[in-house]
C-alpha cells in the first residue's frame, strides 16, 4: 500500500535581494531549493532521503508535512491529494501527518513545561481535556522513557537535557497516533553514545503504531541502519533511489558511490582511497545545465552537460539518473 | 519529621542564595525595589502616616522645617510632609496607570502587527515610527493641553508617548520569534495563529517588559512631574510634587527652600528607584560575564 | 622522540551560579613531535576546554586552577597574557570548528593571512604575500580567491582558510576542536585528507578534538578519550580500536554506525552524563557502566599504565600490572 507519494515535487525560494539590488535587476532570482522530485513510500517501511546540506531534503520534509506550500508538484497522501487543503482538511491532516525536528534545544516552547507541550496536539484537536489529556500525556511520557513521567510533566525544557527533549518531541509527534511521521535528522544533535536510544525508540513505536516514516538525514551509516528504501538527493534532484540492501551493494550513481566511499569507518586499518569527485557543490540559485552532477563527475561526457537525465530504473527496485548507468 | 524541615529549611535557604544579589549592579536592583515598595506604601496608607490634612491650611505660611511641621510649610500653610505624603498618591496612580495603558496597546499591537506582517505591520510600524519621532515632553504637552486636567488625561497623555517603546520592541521579537523552530513545531501540531501568538510567542516575549517596564515608569514620573510644573496635569489642590516643585520655586529666591527642595527630591527618589530596579533587574536577566 | 607537550594533571574549573564545574579534572598527557593525538569524547567531557586551557584561552567564567602545561619545558600555566601571545598563532596554534565565525567577515582572506604573518614574524611586505601564496596553495585554494571575503567561500573553504592561517607560521604545535563537524561528509573527507598531508610535510604536534571516534581514527597516532572531565583511556589508535578496555570505551565504539558491517546491532550507553557540579561518588562512569562494583562506587580509580603506552582508568584492571 502507498501510503505517500510525491510527484513532481518542486520549491522554488525567491532569493532576497536588497533595495539597490531591486532597482538595478528586475530579475527575480530563484533557490532551486526542490526540483521536480518524485517517490513513493510504503505503509510501514522507513523511506530514508540522504543528502549533505543544501540538497533540498528539509525542504523535502517541510513539503511533505504541509508547513509550506509547493511551487509545483503534488502530493498523495494515502492516494488522497493533499497538496492544496485548507482549513480544517489541514488540521485533519496534521493529526495523520506528523514531523520531528532536528534541534530539540529549539523545538520545545522554553516557557511551556513538557506536559502542556506534549498535551498541546490533544487540546487543539479536542481530542481530551483535563484529567483525561492528563492521563494520556502520562502514559505518553512513559512510553518513551521519560519517567517517573509525573516530575517531566512538569518540569520545563531547560531542565531537560538533550537526549530527553528529542523524547518530549517524540512524544508531542506520537499522541495523536499519527500514520506517517516526517523525521528530520532526529538524532545528528544527540550525543553519540545515546542516538541509539532514540534510534530504538522510534522503531519500537513504528513497530507498535504500524508507522511509516520518511528519515532525512546526511548520515548515509545510520540511514543504512533504520531504513527500508534510501533515496540520494543531490542539489535539489532525486539521483538515486531504491531498497537498501540494493543501494548499499550496488551504488550505480557516481555521487552515491562518492558518498559511501567518503564516510568515515571506526577502524583505523582502513584507509580510503581518494574520491571520484572533485569541487565544492555547485549553487542552487544558478545549478549546472543538464546533469547537475557533471561539473564534479570524474566520468562526465559531453551529454551530461546538455541533457538532464531522467530516474530510471537499473535494477529491480532501483532507480538512478544518470546517462552512464 | 526533622528531615523535612532540615530539607526544606535548606530548599529555603538555597533559593535565597539563588536570588541574593551578587554584583554591585544586582544591588541596585534591590534597592530600587526597596524604594519602589516604600514610595508605594507610602501611598497605600497616606491617610495613616500623614500628620496633616494635606489640602488644608494647618499652619503659618513658608514655616520651616520644625517639631510640628517635620519638613516646613508651604506657601499657603499646609504641611509640606502630608503633601510628599499624599502626592506620593497621585505619582503611582498616574504612573502605573499611564504604564499599564501603554504597556497594553504597544504589547497587544507589537504582537499583532509582528506576526500578521505585510501591510498592516507596514501601517503601525510608520504610525508608531511616527509617534516615537516626536519628543516626547512636547507631544505629552500637547495631549495634555488637548485632553484637560485630570488624573485619567494626564494619564493617557504620558502613556501615548511610551506605547511605541513598547511596540518596537515587542514587535522586533515577534519578528524573530516567529521564524524559531518550536513555532514552527506548533504549526506542524495544527496550532490556530491565535494560539500561536498567545501561548508561543507571547509568553517568551514576556521576559523583556519587565526592564522596559521599569525604565518606563522612571521617565513617566518626570513626564509627570514636568506636566504638572507647566500646570497641565492635576488640578489644584491635589497634592502632587511636580506642582509643588513648581509652586515653591518662587520662594527660592528668598532663600525659602523647603517648599520645592522636597517634592523635588521625592520625584529624584521615585524615578531613582524605578531606574537602578530596571538596571538590576536588566543585569539579573542578562548578565554580563564576570570576572 | 622529546616530548613537545607535557600536560601534568591539568584543572580547569567553571565558577558558573549554578556551582563550580570541573570542567578539566587532573588530566595527564603528552604528546611527541610530529605526533597526532585525537582527543575523543562526548558533550560535556572537557576536550574543547582542554584544548582552550593549552592556549590558554579558557573563556570566564573559567580558570585554570591546578597543574602544569609544559611546552617544550616551559610552563604555560605560569605564563601571562602577554607572554602567553608570543605562543598563539606562532607555536601552538588552532583551528575551530565553525570557519564562519572565527574568520573577521570585514577582511579579505589573503589581507587576513599576510596580518597574521606580519605580527608574530618580522618580515617585508613581499616576503608575506609569498609565504600568503603558498600557503593558499597548500591548503588547495586559488589564488585568486585570497581578494574575497569569508562570506563569499563555502564552509569547506573557510575551514582551509582557517587551517592556513593555523599553519601560517609553521607551529610546532595544532589544535584543532572539532574543526570537520560543521562540514558534509564529503568535504569532511577533503579536508581530512589535507590534514593528512600536512602532518607529513610539517610534522607539527596536533591535537584533534572530536566526538566523531570514525574521522579520528584515520589521520590519529594516539587516542586519548575522555569522560567527565578526565581521561578514562589513552592508547595509540590501532590499539584502541582493537584492544579498546574501559567499558565507556567499548560502549562508545558499539554506537557508533559502521558502514562495513552488514548486520550491526547498535547499542547505547544508558543513563546520561554526570552533572559536573556534582559528579559521582567513585569512578564517574559507574552509574552507566555494566561492570561496575562496590569498589565503583566508593573509590575513584586511578589511571594506570596497563602495557607500553596504553593507560586505563577503571579498577578491572587494577591487579593486571
Amino acid at each position: 500500500m502507498i501510503e505517500l507519494e510525491v510527484v513532481n515535487l518542486k520549491k522554488y525560494f525567491p532569493v532576497q535581494k536588497s533595495f539597490l539590488e531591486r532597482i538595478f535587476s528586475r530579475r527575480i532570482e530563484y533557490v532551486q531549493a526542490v526540483n521536480n522530485i518524485s517517490f513513493k513510500v510504503n505503509k510501514g517501511e522507513v523511506f530514508g532521503l540522504v543528502g549533505e546540506s543544501g540538497c533540498g531534503k528539509t525542504t523535502t520534509g517541510r513539503l511533505i508535512t504541509r508547513l509550506i506550500e509547493p511551487t509545483e508538484g503534488k502530493i498523495f497522501f494515502k492516494e488522497k491529494e493533499v497538496t492544496f487543503l485548507q482549513g480544517e482538511e489541514l488540521r485533519k491532516f496534521r493529526k495523520a501527518v506528523q514531523i520531528i525536528f532536528q534541534n530539540p534545544y529549539a523545538s520545545l516552547n522554553p516557557r511551556m513545561k513538557i506536559g502542556y507541550s506534549v498535551g498541546h496536539p490533544l487540546e487543539i484537536h479536542r481530542i481530551a481535556t483535563g484529567e483525561r489529556k492528563k492521563k494520556i500525556v502520562l502514559e505518553m511520557l512513559e512510553k518513551v522513557g521519560l519517567e517517573p513521567a509525573d516530575n517531566f510533566y512538569n518540569a520545563y525544557p531547560y531542565e531537560l537535557s538533550g537526549g530527553q527533549r528529542q523524547r518530549a518531541a517524540i512524544a508531542r509527534a506520537m499522541i495523536l497516533n499519527p500514520e506517517l511521521v516526517v523525521a528530520d535528522e532526529p538524532i545528528s544533535m544527540i550525543d553519540v553514545s545515546l542516538r541509539a536510544k532514540i534510534l530504538e525508540l522510534m522503531l519500537k513505536l513504528k513497530d507498535e503504531k504500524n508507522l511509516t516514516y520518511v528519515f532525512i538525514t546526511h548520515d548515509l551509516a545510520v540511514a543504512k541502519y533504520i531504513s527500508n528504501w534510501i533515496g540520494i538527493m543531490y542539489l535539489g534532484e532525486i539521483v538515486e533511489v531504491g531498497r537498501k540492501e540494493e543501494i548499499f551493494s550496488n551504488p550505480q550513481h557516481p555521487y552515491t558511490k562518492a558518498l559511501l566511499s567518503a564516510i568515515p569507518v571506526p577502524d583505523p586499518a582502513r584507509r580510503r582511497k581518494d574520491l571520484t569527485l572533485k569541487g565544492e557543490v555547485s549553487s542552487s540559485i544558478n545549478p549546472p545545465s543538464g546533469c547537475r552532477f557533471h561539473p564534479r563527475c570524474s566520468f562526465a561526457t559531453d551529454k551530461c552537460q546538455i541533457s538532464k537525465p531522467p530516474l530510471r530504473l537499473v535494477g529491480k527496485d532501483h532507480k538512478a539518473a544518470c546517462h552512464l548507468c | 519529621m526533622t528531615e523535612i524541615k532540615y530539607s526544606a529549611s535548606r530548599f529555603i535557604a538555597s533559593k535565597l542564595k539563588s536570588i541574593c544579589p551578587r554584583t554591585v549592579i544586582e544591588y541596585f536592583a534591590l534597592i530600587g525595589f526597596i524604594i519602589i515598595l516604600s514610595i508605594i506604601l507610602m501611598a497605600i496608607f497616606a491617610p495613616l502616616i500623614a500628620p496633616y490634612n494635606p489640602i488644608k491650611k494647618v499652619g503659618e505660611l513658608l514655616e520651616s522645617p520644625n517639631s510640628k511641621f517635620i519638613l516646613g510649610t508651604d506657601g499657603l500653610g499646609r504641611d509640606i510632609l502630608s503633601r510628599i505624603i499624599f502626592g506620593a498618591r497621585t505619582a503611582i496612580c498616574v504612573t502605573l496607570l499611564a504604564v499599564s495603558i501603554s504597556l497594553s496597546c504597544g504589547v497587544l499591537l507589537g504582537l499583532v502587527s509582528g506576526y500578521v506582517g505585510g501591510k498592516t505591520d507596514n501601517i503601525f510600524s510608520l504610525v508608531m515610527d511616527a509617534v516615537y519621532s516626536f519628543p516626547g515632553l512636547i507631544l505629552a504637552i500637547v495631549l495634555a493641553a488637548m485632553l484637560g486636567p485630570g488624573i485619567v488625561n494626564t494619564a493617557i497623555a504620558i502613556a501615548v508617548i511610551y506605547t511605541p517603546t513598547y511596540f518596537r520592541i515587542v514587535r522586533g521579537l515577534v519578528l524573530s520569534l516567529k521564524e524559531s523552530l518550536f513555532v514552527e513545531a506548533a504549526r506542524a501540531i495544527g496550532a490556530k495563529d491565535r494560539t500561536i501568538v498567545f501561548k508561543y510567542i507571547f509568553p517568551n516575549v514576556l521576559s523583556s517588559i519587565p526592564i522596559v517596564l521599569s525604565l518606563n515608569a522612571a521617565d513617566a514620573v518626570l513626564t509627570l512631574a514636568a506636566l504638572s510644573f507647566l500646570g497641565l496635569g492635576l488640578p489644584a489642590p491635589t497634592p502632587d510634587w511636580g506642582f509643588d516643585l513648581k509652586a515653591g520655586h518662587a520662594y527660592l529666591a528668598s532663600k525659602i527652600w523647603w517648599p520645592s527642595t522636597f517634592p523635588g527630591l521625592m520625584i529624584v527618589l521615585l524615578t531613582l528607584g524605578f531606574s537602578l530596579f530596571g538596571e538590576g533587574l536588566n543585569e539579573i536577566m542578562n548578565p554580563e560575564l564576570r570576572k | 622522540m622529546q616530548n613537545l607537550l607535557i600536560i601534568e594533571n591539568l584543572e580547569v574549573h567553571y565558577y558558573t551560579r549554578a556551582g563550580t564545574i570541573k570542567a578539566v579534572d587532573r588530566v595527564s598527557l603528552s604528546i611527541k613531535k610530529g605526533e597526532t593525538l585525537g582527543l575523543i569524547g562526548e558533550s560535556g567531557s572537557g576536550k574543547s576546554t582542554l584544548g582552550l586551557s593549552i592556549l590558554k584561552l579558557v573563556p570566564l567564567p573559567g580558570r585554570i586552577v591546578g597543574g602544569k602545561l609544559l611546552f617544550n619545558g616551559k610552563d604555560l600555566v605560569k605564563l601571562d597574557n602577554k607572554h602567553m601571545r608570543k605562543f598563539r598563532g606562532r607555536r601552538i596554534s588552532m583551528v575551530f570548528q565553525d570557519p564562519m565565525t572565527s574568520l573577521n567577515p570585514l577582511m579579505r582572506i589573503g589581507e587576513h593571512l599576510i596580518e597574521t604573518i606580519k605580527t608574530h614574524k618580522k618580515v617585508t611586505q613581499k616576503e608575506a604575500e609569498e609565504r600568503m601564496a603558498l600557503l593558499l596553495n597548500e591548503v588547495g585554494i586559488p589564488f585568486e580567491r585570497s581578494k574575497d571575503y569569508p562570506h563569499q567561500f563555502s564552509g569547506g573553504m573557510r575551514q582551509r582558510v582557517g587551517i592556513a592561517l593555523a599553519i601560517a607560521l609553521n607551529p610546532d604545535l595544532l589544535i584543532a576542536d572539532e574543526f570537520t563537524s560543521s562540514l558534509d561528509v564529503i568535504v569532511q573527507f577533503q579536508i581530512l585528507n589535507l590534514m593528512k598531508k600536512l602532518k607529513t610535510s610539517y610534522q607539527m604536534g596536533m591535537i584533534l578534538i572530536s566526538h566523531d571516534i570514525s574521522l579520528v581514527a584515520e589521520i590519529a597516532d594516539k587516542i586519548a578519550l575522555m569522560y567527565a572531565g578526565q581521561i578514562v583511556e589513552f592508547a595509540q589508535a590501532k590499539v584502541f580500536f582493537e584492544k579498546h578496555l574501559h567499558p565507556y570505551s567499548e560502549g562508545l565504539l558499539n554506537s557508533v554506525p559502521n558502514i562495513q558491517l552488514s548486520d550491526q546491532k547498535l547499542s547505547y550507553i544508558p543513563g546520561m552524563p554526570p552533572d559536573l557540579t556534582h559528579p559521582p561518588r567513585g569512578c564517574r562512569f559507574h552509574p552507566r557502566c555494566p561492570y561496575a562494583t562496590d569498589i565503583c562506587r566508593e573509590k575513584e580509580p586511578p589511571l594506570i599504565e596497563v602495557e607500553t603506552e596504553h593507560m586505563v582508568k577503571c579498577f578491572r584492571y587494577e591487579l593486571r600490572k
